[in-house]
């Protein structure tokens, strides 16, 4: 189980919570499982989101490894230009 | 943490041979002699051109659109209008494909000046200027909204009935939606504060002012497979998006990507490609067009404007408390302005307890936004930057020394939640402090401003072919265009791995036919990202150069090191045997197993943050209003630069932009919501004779996540220039300036209003 940091406006979509809670050994998992125990969160995961783990931001690549202690932070989707 | 990766990612300290230097740009002879092809340089027999109808109106209902007396001219060989773009399965399901798909070509509605509305294909382009005269399109105009601030208000004209509602009290507005970034409480903090700068501000949307236009020529068979060649920064992602606007397999479009003649972001999306490929397709024969200036300012994608209000506090002895943002952020006719990422960077250089940024996307009758070099963090970071140095005079602080109090450095909780690994900011305002420039005199009329700023930079998808040829020098293929000299870098860092020379490796940048996808060159990502996989393919292929030459000495590949560029025996039961340079294994490839080529393919992550400094000294004409930079100063980290050069060129184009959106450049829209000033006559971007010598200073802090420390440096350096500019008049001027561009009307105005405010006070 790890502990995952939203964005402030993400929070409406989720209860006010500003953390939650959830499984999975990579990001990957971690998202499949945040979608499903919070289905209003769905529509935003499904849109794209950027995922920052322990300092690190992912875009794309979401087969990275989630520890039970890792920093986990959802952000807005990114692009450059 | 160290990345997960299956190759080694990280980064090792090492003495470079090649990286570092500054080595003659592999397409500089083209391009100065002409011979390089740029979009509209593309030709196929039998061509046909184009040409798009634009709405010339704001806003307006397209009641009907009758094309046949177009169709009917001699030499016009089709016309495409909305029902020529159905909505395919793709594009239902995806409303950002659904916003591109209505921006290529107008459904129900023109959303803004210069919509296209119908496009025709003819045998000569005078005869399809001709044709356009010929489309009878009947419009219901309604009422516009061009202003972010305006679009906001309950009695705005509303652009999209489906959107918004949330916003609106249940019903339709034009916030297409809300982000809300930060941590702490923000009220206790300001609570804490002993001085608090509150302001507004505005800046104008500048268009990325690229010198060459969009062009392209589809060539579609009645087979239903084709050709594009375009200029683009991603010809992956216009093969992607034709395909799926248009209903065609993706493998039935092949994307050529010309030389570019400048993106800056703005060449990240699709225009008139879609348009060439149906025309093409309903024609049944090539199609070219070429927008012209006027067309790219009215129907392209300029960045967003913005309204802002930024407040920060901090005790006496300098420590920020608190710090707001409200960011409201017009990215035109469809949702998607760069309002997150203005809200994620606003505070990002600070070490902030308390910290919030909230952002509005508001559209407009403007035309679609498009990315603009660090998208939505300039806008943030002059209205940012200003408070913070105006916050440094009220606590009589030397504005360095008050970024460097609070500064963000290495382990910093972010304003946007994540803990930075290594950044180099802190680095950067000591540079700066110590600068010959910061510490000189200014003269009569003159102020100095600093400022900072931050961009993410990124990584993505990534695929690299690097092959070895029958002499022994490198073909190496990339699917990432080069707009700003990555090609170069590519080159130093194959021959940095393989020990060969510079001049031995040519890289080219491939089709979509062969390479796996690549991602946009966007980012800031090709040097990190392409440069990255390029080092890993050289590896590969270093590896098996290293196992023909055991299997030519009859030894094990670990028996085998790879020196200065050729394999040499190693160990003491490698034997005696003459060292085999890349050109003799090169020579024998035939003989020992074949072609030898080494490939990588990533999704790359890691890129590490880039931060800069900037430094300005202006000067103001207080009887006209009107602004000289005298002197300028660009301090930025780039971890390690591969090609010096072209990294104080980034550095310098970034400045360059950054002055012409803080002094001149501005969309000016007449009361019909029409654009008047679409071409560079009146579009003013800064040219040589505006501007003082940039100088550069590269900073040097690696980033732990590339095996030579390589940080994106493409846009870190816009985003501080117009806070910086800011600083520099309004110390010159000796009043707040709040809105960009500071042009001479708009300065002389506040000049006068100053006076009149402080003789009101006598």
């Amino acid at each position: 189980m790890v502990q995952v940091t939203l964005w402030g406006s993400l929070r409406d979509y989720a209860d006010g919570a500003e953390t939650l809670e959830a499984e999975g050994e990579n990001i990957y998992q971690v998202l499949q499982d945040l979608g499903k125990k919070h289905p209003n969160l769905q529509p935003i995961l499904k849109k794209g989101v950027t995922v920052s783990l322990d300092g690190q931001i992912y875009r794309q690549n979401l087969m990275q490894e989630v520890k039970p202690d890792s920093e986990v932070f959802l952000l807005p989707k990114m692009a450059g230009g | 943490m160290p990345l997960e990766t299956d190759f080694p990612q990280n980064f090792e300290a090492r003495e470079f041979k090649v990286v570092g230097k500054r080595p003659v740009r592999p397409d500089g002879v083209d391009k100065v002699t002409g011979r390089a092809k740029f979009g509209a340089d593309a030709v196929a027999p039998g061509m046909l051109h184009a040409k798009i109808l634009r709405s010339p109106h704001a806003h307006a209902k397209i009641v009907s659109i009758d094309t046949s007396k177009a169709e009917a001219l001699a030499g016009v060989k089709a016309v495409v209008t909305r029902d020529d773009f159905p909505v395919h399965e793709a594009v239902k399901e995806d409303q950002e494909l659904m916003s591109v798909l209505t921006n290529v070509m107008a459904r129900e509605k023109a959303l803004y000046d210069g919509h296209a509305v119908a496009a025709v294909a003819a045998t000569d382009p005078r005869i399809a200027a001709q044709a356009l005269k010929l489309i009878e399109v009947e419009y219901e105009v309604l009422d516009h909204v061009i202003d972010e601030d305006l679009a906001m208000q309950p009695d705005a004209p509303i652009l999209h009935e489906h959107l918004g509602h949330e916003y609106g009290g249940g019903k339709p507005s034009n916030v297409a939606g809300v982000t809300e970034i930060g941590h702490g409480d923000v009220e206790k903090g300001f609570a804490e504060a002993e001085v608090i700068v509150e302001r507004s501000f505005k800046t104008g949307a500048a268009h990325q002012g690229y010198i060459e236009p969009h062009a392209c020529l589809a060539n579609i068979g009645s087979d239903g497979r084709g050709e594009l060649w375009c200029c683009t920064q991603g010809q992956f992602m216009v093969r992607d998006t034709c395909t799926q606007l248009l209903g065609m397999d993706v493998s039935n479009l092949r994307v050529t990507p010309s030389e570019i003649g400048g993106g800056f972001g703005g060449k990240t999306t699709v225009f008139i490609e879609p348009v060439a490929v149906a025309l093409s397709r309903k024609a049944g024969k090539p199609v070219k067009i070429v927008m012209s200036r006027d067309e790219v300012f009215r129907a392209t994608g300029p960045t967003a404007s913005a309204s802002l209000w930024i407040k920060v506090g901090a005790k006496k002895d300098g420590t920020i408390t608190a710090a707001d943002a409200i960011l409201k952020y017009q990215g035109g006719a469809f949702p998607g302005s760069p309002v997150d990422m203005g809200a994620m960077a606003s505070f990002a250089c600070y070490a902030l307890e308390n910290v919030r940024a909230v952002g509005y996307d508001v559209v407009t009758n403007r035309p679609k936004q498009a990315a603009y070099r660090a998208p939505g963090a300039p806008m943030a970071a002059f209205a940012v930057e200003s408070v913070i140095s105006e916050l440094a005079g009220e606590l009589g602080m030397d504005p360095i020394d008050f970024r460097l109090k609070n500064a963000a450095g290495d382990g910093t909780k972010s304003s946007f939640g994540p803990t930075y690994d290594e950044i180099g900011l802190i680095e950067t305002l000591e540079a700066a402090k110590k600068t010959e420039h910061y510490n000189s005199p200014l003269g009569p009329n003159q102020g100095r401003g600093v400022a900072s700023g931050f961009w993410f930079n990124f990584g993505g998808q990534t695929a690299v072919s690097l092959n070895l040829n029958v002499d022994g020098t490198v073909a190496l293929s990339v699917g990432t265009p080069d707009i700003g000299g990555s090609r170069a870098s590519m080159c130093a860092m194959a021959a940095e791995e393989l020990g060969c020379d510079y001049d031995d490796v040519y890289c080219i940048v491939a089709d979509t036919a062969s390479l796996g996808f690549n991602d946009v060159t966007d980012g800031s990502r090709v040097t990190f990202a392409s440069g990255l996989a390029t080092i890993q393919a050289a590896r590969q292929a270093k590896q098996r150069m290293i196992d023909r030459a055991a299997k030519i000495w009859g030894i094990p590949s670990d028996a085998v090191k790879w020196e200065n560029g050729a394999a040499h025996p190693s160990g003491p039961n490698a034997g005696e045997h003459e060292p085999l340079s890349i050109k003799d294994i090169a020579a024998m490839a035939g003989e020992t197993g074949g072609p030898i080529a080494g490939h990588h393919e990533i999704a790359a992550e890691g890129a590490g943050p880039s931060f800069a400094t900037h430094i300005v000294d202006a000067e103001i004409d207080r009887d006209t209003g009107r602004i000289d930079i005298k002197r300028y100063t660009v301090v930025q980290d780039a971890g390690k630069a591969v090609h010096p050069a072209y990294v104080e060129g980034q550095f310098q184009g970034g400045a360059v932009q950054g002055i012409g959106w803080a002094l001149n450049e501005e969309y000016i829209y007449n009361d019909k919501g029409l654009l008047e000033n679409p071409g560079f006559l009146d579009y003013r971007v800064p040219v040589a004779s505006d501007l003082p010598m940039i100088e550069t200073v590269i900073v040097e802090k690696p980033n732990p996540g590339h095996p030579y420390g390589v940080r994106g440096v493409g846009e870190t350096s816009i985003v501080p220039p117009m806070g910086a500019i800011a600083n520099a008049v309004s110390a010159a001027a000796k009043v707040r300036a709040t809105e960009i561009p500071m042009s001479p009307p708009r300065m002389l105005k506040l000049l006068r209003d100053s006076e009149a405010t402080a003789k009101a006070a006598e």
